[in-house]
């Protein structure tokens, strides 16, 4: 199975019924999956006529009760920011995978790169949550797409899947759980009478607002602008206040069980490799031949890269002398490890922006006693 | 086996990278050998130079990319300047008996590939499904019976008697390689 089948296959199997978009290299497996996929299972498939309208309808769908999804690439994602601010505010759960090509503009077409891990943090503008999961394999692909839609769905916000081209274009062995294992998020629905519903108003401890559908008997408003709990616009500085701060602290609340990543040899080691995506591959490849050269590394794979899993790579890496990030840019991710990380301990970049996969050997150079 | 790259290249349009999706998937299905398939892709690729390429491995597969292929078929003249350079020095190489090539020192094999296709099945169409079955045959990654049931699967129906003789004759090619061995460095200095 390829990467972007495999993101469809998850998307799927966590309950998505609809998919609007407008294809782009290196994602349009994912639309022309979707477009095979969906109506045999009742869901729809829309074709838009831009990237713009193709967020917008996916906004539309996850109103009127279905998980929706959307594909695209940079060019296309830069397109989607806005609407992606406005599901924001209005909490409507969708998820945006975006194959990542070499920007900026149309940039590289068929080339991997990691270019857009800001832009996933703070495209769409003002001062927003951000929850975004990069896969570093085909098993990866499925599972983080699930993942995604149930987040999405638990916390009523977009989730951004980030992936690259050379994940995207994979295929390899896919190992997944059981059924059983994989258990389906899906929005919470109120239970008082319609009348008297108040589409924002928080009762529940976890700070999320049920999400009716549209057309279901409970009549509400949305808007991008700053609303109280009727949904309708206000710009008392309370009321922006408590709305700002509840869509960060609906995220922050969890956090912890929001990192997701793997490690290896992380006790046995003063030289620690943080990377994620396809470059994760090229760094599991560096962190094994140093390990044969007797090195101490360790590396750790981060899946979540946003919000920043700040305790679990300080933890990893309070004890090393060497850290190296590993990406496919000019190093965006490698700020945030700096902000975290204790001013003594030398960060390294091991980066590669000409649309080339970085290679082990480009990691293993920024390693400590390699020759 | 450990780490083994294979590079299937030739004009683009005539099905390598189909080639190469079918022999990953028969390893998935039908072994249980780590695989990664990736391909070159793009406007550039189509007419001009294609290639598939595939690693198997009996260890997991971290960087998934082809560095110096063990194996590569060369179907076109083109693909041939574009994709032997890194090819390992003893690495196996098959090339269509109209491409001219440098001597070098491994396994080296000219074979009537394209010519053949077309005497013995009237169309270029399942070159793609000959040089796979050759390269499965001389390698023996699957059993037969269990290419071809996934061939029967991801080619066009209304094809499949095609490709099956596709898969005979390319087996059949395997089995004769050495008459279309051609001599290496060493042997044409002696």
């Amino acid at each position: 199975m390829q990467g972007n089948e495999a993101c469809v296959e998850g998307a799927l199997d966590a309950g998505v019924r609809f998919y609007a978009g407008y294809p782009i290299t290196p994602s349009s497996e994912i639309a022309e999956d979707f477009a095979a996929k969906l109506p045999p299972l009742g869901g729809k498939f829309i074709q838009m006529e831009d990237e713009i309208a193709s967020m917008a309808a996916v906004v539309g769908a996850s109103l009127a009760g279905q998980k929706a999804v959307t594909a695209t690439s940079g060019p296309g994602f830069s397109l989607k920011q806005e609407i992606i601010g406005f599901a924001t505010m209005v909490e409507a759960p969708c998820v945006i995978m975006n194959v990542q090509r070499a920007g900026p503009s149309t940039g590289l077409p068929t080339s991997p790169a990691q270019g857009d891990v800001m832009q996933a943090r703070w495209g769409t503008h003002g001062d927003h949550p951000a929850l975004v999961l990069c896969p570093s394999s085909v098993t990866d692909a499925y599972l983080l797409s699930f993942q995604a839609v149930n987040w999405a769905e638990r916390f009523r916000t977009p989730v951004i899947v980030l992936l690259d081209e050379t994940i995207g274009h994979l295929r390899e062995r896919v190992r997944l759980p059981g059924r059983e294992e994989m258990v389906i998020s899906s929005r919470k629905q109120p239970h008082g009478d319609p009348e008297t519903f108040q589409p924002y108003e928080i009762t529940d401890e976890d700070l999320i607002p049920p999400l009716p559908p549209y057309g279901g008997g409970y009549r509400f408003h949305t808007t991008g602008l700053y609303h109280d709990e009727t949904g309708f616009p206000s710009n008392r500085p309370e009321v922006t206040d408590r709305l700002l701060n509840r869509l960060h602290e609906k995220i922050d609340k969890y956090k912890e069980t929001l990192f997701l990543y793997e490690s290896y040899g992380l006790r046995q080691a003063n030289q620690l490799i943080i990377s994620y995506g396809a470059s994760a591959r090229s760094a599991k490849a560096a962190w094994r031949k140093a390990r044969e050269k007797g090195l101490l590394v360790g590396l750790l794979i981060l899946k979540t890269i946003w919000p920043f899993p700040e305790e679990i790579v300080t933890q990893a890496g309070h004890d090393k002398n060497n850290i190296v990030v590993a990406e496919m840019n000019k190093g965006q991710l490698i700020g945030e490890v700096e902000r975290v990380m204790d001013k003594r301990i030398p960060i390294r970049g091991a980066n590669r922006a000409d649309g080339v996969l970085i290679t082990p050997e480009q990691i293993l150079a920024k390693l400590e006693g390699v020759n | 086996m450990a780490r083994y790259e294979i590079r299937l290249s030739g004009a683009g349009g005539q099905g390598l990278i189909l080639a190469g999706i079918i022999l990953s998937e028969a390893v998935v299905r039908f072994t249980d050998k780590e695989v990664i398939q990736t391909q070159s892709y793009g406007p550039e690729a189509r007419g001009g130079a294609s290639k598939a390429e595939v690693i198997i491995s009996d260890e997991e597969i971290d960087y998934p990319q082809v560095n110096k292929p063990d194996f590569l078929l060369a179907l076109t003249q083109e693909a041939y300047n574009k994709y032997n350079r890194d090819l390992k020095e003893y690495g196996t190489m098959v090339v269509d008996e109209r491409v001219d090539i440098s001597p070098r020192g491994g396994p080296t094999y000219a074979v009537p590939i394209q010519r053949l296709t077309q005497e013995k099945l009237g169309t270029r169409m399942v070159v793609n499904v000959v040089s796979l079955a050759l390269f499965n045959k001389l390698h023996e990654v699957v059993e037969t019976e269990k290419l071809k049931t996934i061939i029967l699967e991801r080619v066009p129906k209304g094809t499949e008697e095609l490709n099956k003789k596709a898969l005979e004759l390319g087996e059949e090619l395997a089995n004769n390689l050495n008459q279309f061995k051609i001599k290496g460095k060493e042997e044409e200095e002696e």
